[in-house]
């Protein structure tokens, strides 16, 4: 079986999952779990979104 | 000088006491991703590093990604097989199985190679997680 994934939703679900891991191993507390995995999180999809953002306009 | 800060260093950290559960933990969290959070009884955490870490490997396999197996060749394939080693049961399993061999044909693919070998590595920093609770170093 095998699974296709667009750029952007391989880029979605790594972020997703690398964050929770980095959520729970790099915080004390429950919520400053939460916290900081929506923090990795948002970061992962900005620089995606950047990048992509930068890319599109260097091809113009 | 840099003896005497070495010594203040050493007397301000108290040595960390090996029990079983320091040795069992991260030995089982590196096989089973999570289960080393799961026999110190932090369940939820346990459940989400399993499913977290072996949705993005089995993933990178059901994407054609490449597994790596130990080599002494080029640095980057070291690199690789050292990553997709993190990954415990599920690089062994894979080997067994004789999956990810394949030849990377499309990109996609080669985002699954790196999905293996980044869950590897995820699962490290969940070892080295699980030997901090099981120190009393983290709660």
């Amino acid at each position: 079986m095998t699974v296709h994934l667009t750029h952007f939703s391989a880029a979605f679900v790594f972020a997703l999952f690398a964050s929770i891991v980095f959520g729970i191993t790099h915080r004390e507390t429950t919520r400053d779990m939460v916290r900081y995995g929506l923090y990795c999180f948002a970061m992962f999809m900005g620089g995606v979104l950047l990048a992509g953002w930068a890319m599109w306009l260097i091809r113009r | 000088m840099a003896n005497q800060t070495t010594a203040k260093s050493k007397a301000a950290e108290p040595a960390q006491p090996v029990s079983t559960m320091s040795v069992i933990a991260p030995a089982l969290g590196w096989l089973i991703p999570g289960a080393g959070h799961m026999i110190q009884k932090r369940w939820i955490r346990g459940v989400l590093l399993l499913v977290s870490i072996g949705t993005l490997f089995v993933l990178g396999l059901m994407m054609q990604g490449h597994i790596y197996k130990a080599n002494g060749g080029d640095i980057l394939d070291i690199l690789g097989f050292i990553g997709d080693l993190g990954a415990g049961g599920l690089y062994i399993t894979t080997l067994t199985m004789n999956w990810g061999q394949g030849a990377i044909a499309f990109a996609i693919a080669d985002y699954g190679t790196k999905f293996m070998i980044v869950a590897g590595l995820l699962n490290f920093i969940a070892v080295a997680d699980a030997y901090h609770i099981a120190i009393g170093k983290k709660q």
